[in-house]
């Protein structure tokens, strides 16, 4: 689909904007991918003609970039893009038995998304939860300890259109589109919302705290107490 | 209480939070938490000390790089030339992505100040004007936490011009990546972040006399710099006083798999698997320790008779494998090691950047053989023709990729051997992964 003019003309002010962050423009390519995809939906051909032309780039060079990285789609996913981890540990524990439960369920063979628009699947390589293992995730944000049956309520409830969050992310699920926005580098207001810390991320902290185990305790720093144990009752 | 590991050095202390000792309050991730709990106490002692002598306190701390690779931080910064006219870059790998590693997400979710108060003491040190924040795409809330910290700390004159009067100004950009395991190598990082295709370059020129732009650039894991405001606070003595001769300090172990207790635990460098997973309630319950990574997935697998080793860059070395990223997958004995070798063997298939032949044409085969042998076609030959194929990637790909790619290969054959070729008499994988899940026996 071509940009209206209007559309192009807001593109570009952005664009302004983001390459102005860099002291050589080419920085800029990566956010700016982002920036038509949050426009689209996706890697559109005019999108990448809109970033060579930003650019100075021709559109092969910017397309090469844009098939090196497993972020930029080039065809329409879903509103909800759920990446199902299946790198070893998650797939280990339970990823492969979600990723095909996922795919059975809501009847799609590959990455497209379900006939309303709203849900697509793809398996995700290690995003760095494995201490909650396995991970699925939405638009970018963390759904811990999933099985089958939860994974399913889940691409239920995002096609229902219910309300909701992260395990651990933002207070309210962004769309796809919202998500690539904040990755070009405009973030929105939920930086201070929603709960990031479980237990996995706590169970060494907790366990310090009982015994009373600090970097000083185990015969670091012999002054000032460090942050283990400042300020704290 | 949780039981206390017996410690032969006297003081019972296994675990030590410092970078991990905020992560349970709700306001953790804010200026004013981090501030209440001594945050920004390190950046006025630092910027009124001569850079060089911060990055002398650098390097009397020991502090390595926390990367994986574990090179001397402070060596690091004392590589950039100065005095030679060009612009200075501080560039931020916040790319975390080695399978099994998770630890530098939970600090930037939890306490992103701790990297932006480093990032300027690390900048401040090496005399650069502009540093970024490469963080990875992949986790949304990260990036708006990051961005959220460093747009604080700009409101707060922490960033910008003359940062507390100490005539020292500097800009951060934060900039998501795009999805591309490749990116953590900090040759390709650099050419990411100039807006090509992430592929490494070729070395010399190192990244401190050619790196972004063609000008001098330290690259520095986020656990690194949120270690610095620590050292400079606190002073080299108090992190060199932890960890052991040649690993200093401490540094965050993550546990993940079949633990009963998956999560992260700050020790010094040198703890044991063994007195780690006496705290994490050891292998779940019913099962026994089959393989283990010390340091994600391109470091060689460990088995029970490992349980001892220290933690240490020296002492895993010796081992016969790496300390890398100290995360520690730990896997029991329902799992299928030609299982598990095969998927990590797809991930480095497909994260391959194609640059170089050994890499990019050696791990399409290696999978192609391993696939075979788990259906329990493979014979014997296989397994000397996928160390044959391992030998030919060892030392001859363009980066690192290639020899951590072989790792989990080279280890699982060296360690299992049998099980590989249980499979071929089975006619087949011999496990059920449905033992393996989380989710085992509960419907």
């Amino acid at each position: 689909m071509a940009f209206t003019d209007q559309e192009r003309a807001e593109l570009a002010e952005r664009a302004a904007e983001i390459i102005a962050r860099y002291p050589k423009s080419r920085s800029a390519l990566l956010p700016l991918l982002h920036l038509v995809q949050a426009a689209e939906g996706f890697v559109s051909g005019d999108g990448i003609a809109f970033c060579a032309g930003q650019l100075g780039l021709s559109e092969a060079e910017v397309t090469a970039v844009v098939s090196f990285y497993t972020m930029y789609k080039r065809r329409p996913v879903g509103e909800y893009h759920v990446g199902v981890c299946t790198n070893t540990l998650c797939a280990i524990m339970g990823g492969d038995v979600i990723h095909a439960e996922l795919r059975r369920h809501l009847g799609i063979e590959g990455d497209e998304p379900t006939a309303d628009g709203k849900v697509s699947v793809e398996r995700v390589e290690c995003n760095a939860a494995c201490d909650y293992a396995p991970v699925v995730m939405v638009n970018w944000e963390f759904f811990d300890n999933q099985t089958p049956e939860s994974a399913r309520e889940l691409v239920d409830g995002l096609r229902a259109g219910a309300d909701i969050a992260p395990d651990r992310g933002a207070g309210r699920l962004v769309t796809w589109r919202e998500a690539a926005t904040i990755l070009a580098g405009y973030p929105d207001d939920q930086a201070t919302t929603g709960h990031t810390a479980g237990q996995p991320t706590l169970a060494g902290l907790r366990i310090a705290r009982e015994n009373g185990w600090t970097p000083e305790s185990g015969g670091g720093a012999d002054s000032a107490p460090s942050a283990a144990s400042r300020e704290r009752p | 209480m949780t039981p206390v590991p017996s410690n032969p050095s006297g003081s019972n202390t296994v675990l030590t939070p410092e970078l991990t000792a905020r992560w349970d309050e709700p306001d953790s991730f804010t200026l004013a938490g981090y501030r209440r709990a001594g945050g920004y106490r390190a950046l006025p002692k630092a910027l009124t000390t001569p850079p060089d002598e911060v990055i002398a306190i650098v390097k009397q701390s020991g502090l390595r790089g926390r990367g994986g690779a574990g090179f001397p931080t402070g060596v690091k910064w004392g590589f950039i030339p100065q005095g030679d006219g060009k612009p200075h870059y501080l560039v931020v790998n916040a790319d975390e992505s080695e399978p099994g590693t998770c630890k530098d997400i939970p600090i930037m979710l939890a306490t992103p100040h701790s990297l932006v108060e480093g990032a300027i003491i690390a900048a401040y040190a090496i005399r650069a004007r502009r540093a970024f924040i490469y963080v990875r795409g992949e986790v949304l809330h990260v990036v708006r936490r990051v961005h959220h910290a460093v747009a604080e700390a700009y409101q707060a004159g922490y960033l910008g011009e003359n940062i507390l009067g100490s005539g020292f100004s500097l800009d951060v950009t934060v900039h998501a990546g795009a999805g591309a395991y490749e990116c953590g190598e900090e040759t390709a990082l650099l050419d990411s972040l100039e807006g090509f295709r992430g592929q490494p370059r070729l070395k010399p020129p190192f990244p401190a006399i050619e790196g972004l732009y063609a000008c001098p650039t330290v690259v520095n894991n986020v656990e690194s710099i949120a270690s610095v405001p620590y050292i400079v606070a606190r002073g080299a003595g108090a992190f060199a006083a932890l960890g052991t001769e040649k690993s200093k300090g401490f540094g965050i172990f993550s546990l993940s798999g079949h633990v009963t207790t998956p999560g992260q635990y700050e020790a010094p460098l040198g703890v044991t698997l063994r007195e780690l997973l006496s705290l994490a309630g050891g292998v779940r319950a019913g099962h026994r320790l089959k393989f283990w990574t010390p340091g994600g997935s391109s470091t060689p697998i460990f088995t029970h008779e490992h349980l001892d080793v220290s933690l240490d860059f020296e002492s895993v070395g010796a081992a016969g494998s790496m300390l890398g990223t100290r995360a520690l997958q730990i896997f029991d004995e329902t799992t299928c090691v030609v299982r598990a070798t095969l998927r990590w063997m797809e991930f480095y298939q497909h994260e391959s950047c194609g640059k170089c032949t050994p890499c990019r044409e050696g791990t399409y085969w290696i999978v192609q053989v391993l696939d075979s042998l788990e259906r329990g076609e493979g014979s014997d030959a296989d397994l000397d023709k996928l160390l044959d194929i391992c030998d030919n990637i060892l030392g001859r790909a363009f980066c690192p990729f290639g020899d951590g790619a072989i790792s989990p290969v080279v280890s699982s054959i060296k360690h299992f051997r049998d099980e590989y070729l249980e499979h071929s008499k089975h006619g087949g994988c011999p496990f059920d992964p449905a033992a393996s899940t989380l989710f085992a026996g509960r419907s």
